[in-house]
């Protein structure tokens, strides 16, 4: 049984000069102890997904379509229904814990304070928890009495994870969990990561701008462009064999180490995002795109099966014979 | 620990700011004037003899080099011998300032703890319902008031609740020649401190509400509010404990520098409602050209200011964890 | 509020074929242009420069409207003390001049004084800050040590003191309340100053050996503007709240007539006690409306002009 199902969900932010879609249309489903890696470049809505699958957006946000935690529509659920569910069925590690923990409180209190809100337990019980939490994320027990500017980058970021696992959620949403660390301190938190996720079994929605991340930790990998999903499969298949040009151009983007072809010609994209604001016709991704084609600029590509559990976006498909396939 | 030496470098600074206040001070009475011994000796109004006059020159040192003045200023204001008062004569200015100082105390202490509890209240419920009544109405109040004179807004109400409707006494520390003890007398205080106190409050709640509202605004739009909001904490609690909290921070130091603010505004309140405080001291002082104890207020207006913030700093040192590792 | 973006679009194709200088200009204008699309959307900017330009008439109006006879004590005609009526809508005073002819023509001392205060704290302030931000290191951290001691004596009661030593007149007036309210301008001068230096053209132009003065001449004034600017008008309103404190002190230019001054008066005559109100009323709603026109006008430029506080 699935987690966690999304299907066709659209959120538009509230804006003086109006709404401004962000994820238009979104489905896909995230399997018990599976991993799926959400990748795309900075503002493709990747992160406005996580946000908005326990309704953390701003005020005023419209949301539509429905995201199904443990067969219950979070975008249904009244405010105490919904604080239930926070952080007991669903946690978050944000993106640079720099700044997402509360630099006043010391983390044991913060750490506990997220079991206390869930759980009948008593106040020395929930400290005893923190202090197991940060061992099992490898710091030192006597440390939940530290402030968070007393940690580093990357003891910041196992804070953060120990306490999205204070109430053992079903599913951890990690928002780039390892962008703002330098490279050896990522290798660490991934490692971290990835070594939880298999010894307690827990089912993930990894999203990342680097799908390098992804290729280590992701057992399915959905990729995102201008608040669409364009292509989604298996993470291996995808990998191996892209068929949106878009995902081709993103996996070009990074070196694979031993291919000599990269030295040379290093892949990437020409070209910006599209301003959400004003998205060109046809498939948004035409005008950046290397095997555009007359029918891009006007026909907006529906979901096509490609292959063995996979889908993409894109009219090269139905040429190739492709079937539409139905949105789960 | 850091802790420690963040007080140290606090204190530090702030007697270095002292010793600059002190210099200003003694440019200001002894450098800048064309003539400082007849702007010091000087007086409205009454002819000092020349052996008077030349008495007190040589008693304020006037009659030296300036270095050798400036040494002999700084020992004296640190021994707080500030000379005698013309006002008052045979007084000494402390003994008039101590006699002054303490209605000032209770008045700008009184409005200063309600405008500050007050208009950080408003703050906090308008910074986290924006845009609703209370916000809207909060930020027009703040801006009509802020926009009005202090002196104007008291002659007006003097106008209104006393004058016009004879509520409250139209001025002065207590009613004169009573024999009022204890409690009685407590409230006849209170009776005639209500409108400064109303005045100077009105005039500042605005300074403060502004302040916490956008300090508030600014807090909940970082990461960790939302990283509170998605444990499932309550609202109410996410706001008090963890907003308020942060957006407090830089509300500490403006609080302190807005404090001198609130000090200028006693003056001219104080001399509207003839209240016996420290800023109508002032006004007699510039009225009668007093210039030696107009030095005193004025070096005890800036050392005010100067400790509240030293306090505001202190304050942040036990508030934020961050200040005490750097 | 419904008015079409006017000058919010892309510029035009044919810019591009003008020469360099004409670009300069077209574009400048385009941006005078959406500066002023944007600022007409607020509300309060609006009725804050409405105010305003009625007040600036009303200034430069003032020996038009009425004859600077009325305001010499000796050749007052009117009752004494009467309140508002046909002929004398805002009252007489003490002495049968009529409140109005006091109220015009103190708009003249009034605002000239705040503005050229405000003009006085600005070039100190935006001085100080410029030179602190852009040259950075020692420079900066001598330079705001001192504004900080500045920040630290309060402004009014230096004022006062200034005021009592140095005597009054116009011009010591202005000054003194120049000089005793630009650390705030130096501290928010500063700070977009230090991010001006910091932005890439700057630093590379300075490694090609550019002149100190010419960047700043160049880079860092035109960018810093705005933000002073905004400031100098926010500023205008405290310097006339100031002047209208000292005046009522008594420590105003005793020759003119100011807002401030003739609530002085009223209330040595004793108005608050013998309940003249439109005395003390009028020059003082006339304080209020024009320091709150400019508040007004400051804090809707700050939110156009200020980057940080935009997104908001």
């Amino acid at each position: 049984m699935s987690v966690l199902e999304v299907s066709d969900l659209s959120v538009s932010y509230a804006t003086r000069e109006g709404p401004v879609p962000a994820v238009r249309g979104v489905s896909f489903d995230i399997d018990r102890g599976q991993v799926l890696g959400l990748a795309g470049e900075s503002g493709c809505g990747k992160s406005t997904i996580g946000l908005g699958l326990l309704r953390l957006l701003p005020r005023g946000t419209e949301m539509r379509g429905r995201v199904m935690l443990d067969g219950a529509d979070v975008l249904a659920m009244a405010p105490s229904e919904l604080g239930a569910v926070r952080w007991t069925q669903a946690s978050i590690v944000f993106q640079g814990a720099q700044h997402a923990l509360d630099p006043v409180i010391r983390v044991g209190d913060q750490i506990e304070e997220a079991i206390l809100a869930h759980r009948p337990v008593s106040r020395r019980d929930a400290a005893g928890r923190a202090a197991e939490l940060l061992e099992l994320v490898g710091l030192p027990a006597r440390r939940t009495r530290d402030f968070p500017n007393e940690f580093s980058g990357g003891q910041k970021q196992r804070v953060m994870i120990a306490m999205a696992l204070a109430c053992d959620p079903d599913l951890v949403i990690a928002d780039e969990p390892t962008t703002a660390l330098d490279v050896m301190v990522q290798a660490q938190v991934l490692r971290l990561l990835k070594n939880l996720q298999t010894e307690l079994g827990l089912s993930m929605l990894f999203i990342t701008h680097d799908l390098s991340v992804l290729a280590q930790v992701a057992d399915r990998l959905a990729v995102m462009y201008a608040g669409r999903i364009v292509e989604e499969g298996p993470a291996a298949d995808v990998f191996a064999s892209p068929v949106h040009p878009y995902t081709m151009a993103l996996a070009g983007a990074f070196p694979r180490i031993g291919d000599e072809s990269f030295v040379q010609a290093p892949g990437g994209l020409e070209g910006d995002p599209p301003d959400p604001r004003d998205l060109p016709t046809g498939c948004s991704f035409h005008p950046r795109c290397s095997r555009v084609m007359e029918r891009c600029r006007t026909v907006d590509p529906p979901s096509f099966a490609a292959g063995a559990d996979r889908r993409a976006e894109c009219l090269l498909l139905e040429d190739a014979g492709a079937t539409e396939s139905v949105p789960t | 620990m850091g802790e420690w030496r963040y007080v140290g470098r606090k204190l530090l600074q702030a007697g270095a700011t002292l010793l600059f206040i002190i210099t200003v001070n003694f440019f200001l009475f002894r450098v800048m004037p064309s003539d400082p011994v007849r702007l010091l000796t000087r007086q409205r109004g009454v002819q000092l003899s020349p052996e008077a006059q030349a008495a007190l020159t040589h008693d304020l040192g006037l009659d030296r080099p300036l270095p050798a003045q400036f040494v002999q200023y700084l020992a004296d204001t640190f021994r707080l011998d500030f000379g005698d008062s013309f006002i008052f004569p045979g007084q000494s200015v402390v003994s008039v300032f101590s006699r002054f100082l303490w209605p000032t105390v209770l008045l700008v202490g009184t409005a200063t703890v309600l405008m500050i509890v007050i208009g950080l209240y408003l703050g906090i419920r308008g910074g986290w319902k924006r845009g609703r009544p209370l916000d809207v109405g909060s930020m027009g109040f703040s801006l009509l008031f802020y926009s009005m004179p202090d002196f104007w807004l008291a002659m007006i109400l003097l106008i209104v609740f006393s004058t016009a409707l004879g509520w409250f006494p139209s001025g002065g520390f207590e009613s004169p020649s009573s024999d009022l003890t204890g409690f009685a007398r407590a409230l006849d205080i209170a009776n005639h401190m209500f409108l400064p106190v109303l005045t100077l409050t009105l005039g500042y709640i605005g300074e403060y509400y502004l302040v916490m509202r956008s300090s508030l605004l600014d807090v909940l739009g970082e990461d960790y509010i939302t990283t509170v909001r998605a444990k499932g904490i309550r609202e109410d609690r996410v706001l008090w404990r963890h907003a308020v909290r942060n957006a407090m921070l830089p509300t500490i130091s403006l609080i302190a520098l807005s404090f001198g603010f609130v000090l200028a505004g006693a003056i001219t309140v104080e001399l509207v409602f003839s209240y016996p405080g420290l800023g109508l001291l002032a006004i007699q002082a510039i009225d009668s050209q007093d210039f030696l104890l107009l030095q005193a207020l004025f070096l005890f207006a800036s050392v005010a200011v100067l400790v509240s913030n030293l306090v505001a700093d202190l304050v942040y040192s036990w508030v934020d964890p961050r200040v005490r590792e750097a | 509020m419904t008015e079409p973006d006017a000058g919010a679009g892309a510029p035009t194709p044919e810019v591009a074929t003008r020469s360099a200088r004409s670009v300069v200009w077209a574009r400048r204008r385009l941006s005078a242009r959406r500066f002023w699309a944007t600022y007409r959307r607020s509300v309060m900017g609006i009725a804050g420069l409405v105010i305003l330009v009625l007040f600036a008439l009303m200034a430069l109006l003032a020996p038009v409207l009425v004859s600077a006879d009325s305001l010499d004590v000796t050749k007052a005609t009117g009752p004494i003390l009467a309140p508002p009526s046909w002929e004398y809508p805002m009252g007489t005073d003490e002495a049968g001049r009529s409140v109005l002819a006091l109220v015009v023509w103190g708009s003249r001392v009034s605002l000239a004084i705040g503005l050229l205060a405000a003009v006085v704290s600005m070039v100190v302030g935006a001085a100080i800050g410029i030179v602190a931000g852009y040259r950075g290191g020692r420079w900066d951290s001598a330079l705001m040590r001192f504004t900080d001691w500045f920040l630290v004596l309060p402004g009014l009661p230096l004022a006062i003191t200034l005021a009592a030593i140095l005597g009054q007149s116009m011009f010591i007036i202005v000054m003194v309340i120049g000089l005793t309210s630009w650390p705030w301008t130096a501290r928010i001068v500063r700070s977009q100053a230090l991010s001006v230096r910091e932005r890439p053209y700057v630093e590379r132009a300075r490694g090609l050996g550019a002149h100190d003065l010419q960047l700043i001449a160049k880079h860092v004034l035109p960018n810093v503007f705005p933000v002073i600017f905004a400031n100098t008008i926010l500023s205008i309103a405290l310097a006339i709240l100031a002047e209208s404190a000292l005046s009522f002190i008594g420590l105003g230019d005793p020759l003119r007539v100011s807002w401030g001054a003739t609530l002085e008066l009223a209330f040595d005559a004793g108005a608050p006690t013998i309940g003249a109100w439109w005395w003390i009323g009028f020059p003082g709603a006339c304080i209020v409306l024009v320091v709150l026109a400019f508040t007004m006008c400051g804090n809707a430029l700050e939110e156009i002009l200020n980057p940080r506080l935009r997104q908001r």
